[in-house]
């Protein structure tokens, strides 16, 4: 299975990720078994699937933080900029949007002139920055992690759910956002998502995990109802399985 | 004890380093694992008394070792950190109490009185300045863990050995406090003044800034106070410390 953007095949001589054969499991219990798949340089690739198909894992493995067989090869000089899917921190934590940006661009030898950038970027305004992060609301907390995501120019973005709990206007102008710095910075972008008209949109390629199947391809031939419908099963036969799990 | 100028130096220094490590401590919901560290130091300070040597040193060999059984086990295994400290607190304890007894257990436990020789103050001076050193020049990868440990990971930061020198430094601020608060009190002069700063700060630089304050405001003025009153030096500083919280609660 390979993946190449339209029209610029050649880039996936280098790909800007490799994934050859990678199983991960919890406990003896598969969740991803030898998948394999190639992400060239400047392409947004979308990962779908039902729940539990393993596409948080999936991600975590690829950020090196939960083990895994198989081999994933980033190109050399590969600079991740991660948004998590949830955070699990206190909501009465003293700690501001600009303490955590402060700490992202401190530890990623970022200079402060990249917070006010990056916080323009994902239309975040500064006083919003000044309150503490678990006063933030969910919009303006997925916000907030984009920003530290883009804070120290990364080559990659890793994105799980980055629109999660924002307003519908929210989520447009934050794909937009992210489009348009794939655009201007030649980053390659993976995103978790549950909405397929914003994979149709933004994707150039998209892998669908379910399973123990995985595909892959341009939007175009992954999101057909057929397809789909294998993906996420009927209603009826995916409930039954997720029941019969211990 | 006497008010002398060893006294009140060392009471400024385990003041700011309990301030600064309780703040992480507090924030990465250790408060628990604060109070039952420190009961690690009592078979340390056991076995040293039986060997003749200096107590405290006893108690901080305890505490290292211990904070590495703590963190081998937590990363071999999937229990929880609680759990494992709840474990290794409990046979520290039994053991501890086998080995001390009458008074000495009681000093071990509530703090003890004495004057603090020159060795003393200098080595727990080298200690708190260590502590406030890391803690300074560490704190936005704590924060990045704190929030994150995954963001922390991506932006190169090597989050499990960050977690070890907490957990030493963490280890070290108990053992300097060993010796006023004794092992049954030492932690809550890391917990009570940070847990008042996450009332009162909205900020991390505030947190920080009111918990050193606290911390040395309820060192200080307990030991003056029991001085005066002619009480453990222990009781009065946990006292005051739980007053500052207190009157923290005032504030919505």
């Amino acid at each position: 299975m390979e993946i190449s953007r339209k029209g610029s095949s050649a880039k996936t001589v280098h790909p800007a990720l490799k994934v050859v054969n990678v199983s991960i499991g919890f406990e003896n219990i598969p969740v991803i078994e030898r998948l394999t798949f190639e992400v060239a340089h400047g392409s947004a690739l979308a990962i779908i699937g039902p729940n539990g198909a393993g596409k948080s894992v999936l991600a975590k493995a690829l950020i090196g933080v939960l083990p895994y067989e198989g081999h994933i090869r980033w190109a050399d000089n590969t600079k991740i900029g991660y948004v998590p899917q949830k955070l699990d921190i206190e909501r009465d934590l003293p700690i501001t949007g600009d303490d955590f940006l402060r700490a992202k661009a401190a530890v990623s030898r970022a200079s402060r002139g990249e917070i006010s950038d990056v916080l323009g970027l994902v239309g975040l305004k500064p006083e919003s920055a000044n309150k503490p992060i678990g006063a933030l609301s969910g919009g303006q907390f997925q916000r907030l992690l984009v920003a530290a995501a883009l804070i120290g120019h990364p080559t990659v973005l890793l994105l799980d759910e980055p629109t999660a709990g924002v307003d519908e206007p929210g989520q447009e102008s934050l794909n937009h956002t992210i489009e348009r710095i794939r655009d201007e910075r030649g980053l390659t972008i993976l995103f978790i998502s549950h909405d397929l008209s914003v994979v149709y949109q933004y994707a150039t390629n998209v892998l669908c995990l379910s399973r123990g199947r995985a595909c892959c391809g341009v939007p175009r031939t992954i999101l057909t109802p057929q397809l789909l419908q294998e993906l996420y099963g009927a209603p009826v036969g995916y409930h039954v399985h997720d029941d019969s799990r211990p | 004890m006497t008010l002398d100028l060893n006294t009140v130096a060392l009471a400024f220094g385990a003041g700011a380093a309990a301030g600064l490590v309780g703040c992480f401590a507090v924030m990465r919901r250790m408060t628990l694992a604060a109070d039952a560290i420190s009961h690690i130091a009592l078979p340390g300070i056991g076995l040293a008394i039986l060997l003749h040597i200096h107590p405290i040193m006893g108690g901080v060999a305890a505490l290292l070792v211990g904070t590495l059984l703590v963190w081998g086990i937590e990363n071999r295994t999937r229990l929880a950190t609680e759990t494992i400290i709840g474990v290794v607190f409990s046979v520290a304890l039994a053991i501890g109490s086998l080995m001390t007894t009458g008074e000495q257990l009681i000093e071990a436990l509530f703090g003890g009185v004495g004057r603090l020789t020159a060795f003393e103050t200098i080595l727990g001076l080298v200690a708190a300045f260590g502590v406030i050193a890391f803690v300074v020049l560490q704190r936005q990868r704590l924060v990045l863990a704190l929030v994150s440990p995954e963001i922390a990971h991506t932006s190169g930061i090597n989050v499990q050995r960050l977690n070890l020198y907490f957990l030493l430094v963490f280890a070290i601020t108990i053992a300097l406090g060993l010796r006023y608060l004794g092992v049954l009190l030492v932690g809550s002069l890391v917990i009570i003044p940070a847990a008042t700063a996450k009332r009162l700060g909205r900020s991390l630089r505030a947190m920080l800034i009111i918990s050193v304050a606290v911390s040395i405001a309820s060192t200080t003025l307990g030991t003056w106070l029991a001085l005066a009153l002619h009480r453990a030096p222990g009781s009065m500083i946990v006292l005051v410390a739980a007053g500052f919280f207190l009157l923290s609660l005032l504030r919505r």
